[in-house]
């Protein structure tokens, strides 16, 4: 056992930093520009020096590089401060669809803009009412001449506001049961009758839009699958979405809680002697070393060309929850303080805070963890699915809440 | 990134696996919790002959020599099976013990028997109850020379009842130069020496109360260095425990899931159920956070890397809680049946509360864990 690379991948390591250390853009370069402006940059310049989506092959842009090497890629990228990247759902959701069901015309023309990041991708599957049960989608799909029309609502749709395609699940059928009733496309967001709008989050921000089809017409050519599997699409989709959610995001953890509790104090005493303090942050450190020492049994796996065992798909389940408890602790420690969100105002520029508002959001998409539960159980457990009142009954005969 | 067993350790693994399934089946752990005898000695003689006992032994001593990842794959294998043999207490206490602080003279007399398991070895270390610190040792010597009489008492030795010899923690002179405890080796069959077994929640593992009366005892290591020594053996035995911990838990969530398949209610397997399907989830998840610093535990105890104390208690800490919650939950999965005598949840439900109190408990490891982050911090 030991942490070190093979010869190989220690040969790509140093090729992907030394390019980094010359390639990641200067403040300077990037001054002025607003965050979609700044990420396409940053991915234009990895795509014309190869290093941009480097698993896929040589063809559509990428270098037909191994997942070990793709993950010491975004290792050594994880070192620098780079511009936010706003392209995961493109390239690691819809790509791997189109790469499996699309035309090679289809391919060749959308695959290169997507992978330079001139192209950005959203993805419009969930509804008002289908988020955990997706297959009960309503947004209808109706044949018209050639063309495909849609009506309906989509919603939390990340990015919709600058995407320029997007991928869809749509319901054609509502007279057969709900899964054999969909089909899939992909469509330009700026067709006629695509209107989006943002979604205020109770954290403030809007990173969600709904995304409402009034008489939208797509060309059948962009259909993904046969008309009725847009099921089946849709899981390839779905297959990929875990490993691009789970990607981190800078919050509150352990470093930072116990930045915290050496600081606070609690009767004249730093918070972290308190031994109900010391208690909380061991757990806490405990997670985070399980989760990070699983990932390093997954890339063990993928070092050997090996496919990773269940045990990768535990840390979305695990880490939104302990950044909601670690967020919701390191308020208590601040006591009445801890109320402060200005972040002229509140210690560590309010980051608790944010941290305390977003969290929520993190605990439900891309999977509840009610869901993420329901998939260890299923998948990794093999335990039974509960029954399904809806199984083998025609979608228009379901019943519904609303 | 090499952070998996490798195809040896693996081979191992199957061979251990397949040896405690022929010879340590569930009817030979309650043979030892419904019968007099302290441990399985036909298990303890053939895991000797296994040469489980000598694995981390240098050839020298009449060991096999082995790394101890390959200690970590047994000791996950007898957790598995809630092995009742003093396994933990001579290999991974007094073994280890002897290792670290003993004169070729000790390491001569003791090693080659520890390795072919005619000898066992005990740790005594706790004299009353709370948690465990330098400044409770009321045991002690005679005085500071290394060929010396010992006097106190010890309580809750796990095997002490069996064991050949005990390493003691006591106190060390108040005058004496160092950390405040002195180790000692000392041969239990002897005059100076009255121990009784006790009862404990596992009786299918044996403890013993030790009085010590004058008892003829061999300082371990150097003089004021017991402390350190006791420290350094914890976080060393830790990871070991750890292992046999999530070997329990691993085996106590596959036996809720068993039961849950198989048992219906309201027309359906109860497996089906979500209140089922995410406790055992959350066993799952508990048991691969534990493995995974498990392998980080491994890796440092092997290494003898700097960073073994954090990954001891962050190993140790996630193991407890592992453990406690499979076992304990493996029980309510079976509802009724699970607390009756006939059913076999009880002996992870034992065990699992055993190991974690056997070398402090959760609070203490936390702590521990606590200490370790900030040295390395403060670094």
């Amino acid at each position: 056992m030991d942490f070190n690379d093979t010869a190989a991948e220690a040969t790509f390591r140093e090729e992907a930093r030394a390019w980094l250390s010359d390639n990641v853009p200067s403040e300077q370069e990037l001054a002025g520009m607003d965050y979609v402006t700044s990420a396409k940059f940053w991915q234009k310049r990895k795509f014309d020096g190869g290093w941009a989506c480097i698993r896929w092959p040589k063809e559509y842009g990428g270098r037909g590089a191994s997942a070990i090497e793709q993950v010491i890629l975004h290792q050594e990228e994880a070192r620098f401060d780079t511009p936010m990247n706003i392209f995961t759902i493109g390239q690691g959701m819809a790509a791997p669809t189109l790469m499996t069901y699309a035309s090679d015309e289809a391919k060749a023309r959308l695959l290169p803009p997507m992978a330079s990041g001139e192209q950005i991708w959203c993805q419009l599957f969930s509804e008002p009412s289908s988020g955990s049960d997706l297959a009960s989608l309503r947004t209808r799909s109706e044949r018209g001449g050639d063309d495909w029309v849609i009506n309906g609502q989509k919603i939390w749709t990340s990015g919709a506001h600058y995407s320029d395609y997007g991928i869809l699940v749509t319901r054609s059928d509502p007279t057969v049961a709900k899964h054999k009733g969909l089909t899939y496309f992909f469509l330009d967001m700026k067709s006629p009758g695509v209107e989006v709008r943002p979604i205020k989050q109770i954290s403030g921000d809007s990173n969600f839009n709904e995304v409402y089809f009034s008489d939208v017409r797509i060309p059948g050519a962009q259909r993904l699958g046969e008309v009725g599997q847009g099921w089946q699409v849709a899981l390839t989709t779905l297959m990929n979405e875990r490993a691009t959610i789970g990607a981190g995001y800078a919050n509150v953890n352990f470093d930072v809680a116990c930045k915290l509790a050496r600081r606070i104090r609690i009767d004249g005493k730093p918070a972290i002697e308190d031994p109900a303090v010391r208690a909380k942050l061991a757990n806490w450190y405990v997670q985070e070393s399980g989760l990070k020492f699983t990932g390093y049994r997954t890339l063990t796996a993928l070092s050997r060309g090996e496919i990773p065992g269940p045990e990768h798909s535990i840390g979305k389940a695990v880490g939104a929850a302990k950044t909601q408890d670690m967020a919701s602790f390191c308020v208590d420690l601040l006591e009445m303080a801890g109320a402060i969100s200005d972040p002229e105002l509140a210690e560590m520029d309010g980051l608790i805070q944010m941290t305390y508002m977003s969290a929520p959001g993190h605990r439900i998409a891309g999977g509840t963890d009610e869901i993420m539960m329901n998939i260890l159980a299923e998948r990794v457990l093999g335990l039974p699915q509960e029954p399904r009142m809806d199984k083998g009954i025609p979608f228009n005969e379901v019943p519904t809440g609303t | 990134m090499n952070f998996e067993f490798s195809d040896d350790q693996k081979l191992l693994r199957e061979q251990a696996s397949r040896y405690l399934a022929d010879n340590c089946p569930p009817a030979a752990v309650r043979t030892i919790l419904e019968g007099d005898a302290a441990y399985d000695a036909k298990l303890w003689t053939g895991v000797g002959e296994m040469g489980w006992t000598a694995a981390c032994i240098p050839e020298e001593f009449g060991g096999l020599g082995l790394s101890y990842v390959e200690l970590c794959v047994i000791a996950e294998e007898l957790g598995r099976v809630a092995a009742p043999i003093p396994f933990s207490s001579s290999v991974y206490l007094a073994t280890e013990a002897l290792l670290m602080a003993g004169s070729k003279d000790q390491k001569e007399s003791w090693l080659p028997k520890l390795a072919s398991g005619e000898a066992i070895g005990a740790f005594a270390l706790a004299e009353t109850a709370g948690r465990p610190s330098v400044d409770y040792l009321k045991t002690c010597a005679s005085d500071n020379s290394a060929e010396t009489a010992l006097t106190g008492s010890k309580i809750a030795v796990a095997d002490g009842d069996v064991a050949d010899f005990a390493v003691v923690v006591a106190a060390s002179d108040a005058s004496a130069p160092g950390d405040g405890a002195n180790w000692y080796l000392v041969e239990l069959d002897q005059p100076g020496v009255a121990r009784k077994p006790i009862e404990t929640f596992d009786p299918t593992r044996s403890h013993a109360q030790i009085e010590f009366k004058g008892a003829a005892a061999q300082r371990l290591g150097n003089a004021g260095e017991g402390w350190r020594l006791t420290e350094r053996l914890l976080d060393r035995a830790a990871v070991l425990f750890a292992w046999e911990q999530v070997g329990g838990a691993d085996a106590a969530l596959e036996m809720a899931k068993e039961y849950a398949l198989g048992r219906y209610a309201f027309g359906r397997a109860i497996a089906s159920y979500q209140a089922i399907k995410h406790k055992l989830a959350n066993a799952y998840i508990k048991n691969t956070l534990a493995r995974s610093n498990c392998y980080y535990g491994a890796w440092a105890l092997n290494a003898d890397s700097e960073e073994l104390p954090l990954a001891a208690a962050t190993a140790r800490v996630a193991a407890i809680q592992a453990c406690n919650f499979a076992a304990k939950e493996n029980i309510q999965t079976h509802g009724g049946m699970g607390f009756t005598w006939e059913f076999d949840c009880q002996f992870y439900y034992r065990r699992a509360k055993l190991l974690s109190v056997n070398i402090g408990s959760e609070a203490f490891w936390q702590d521990r864990l606590m200490h370790a982050v900030e040295r390395r911090d403060a670094a």
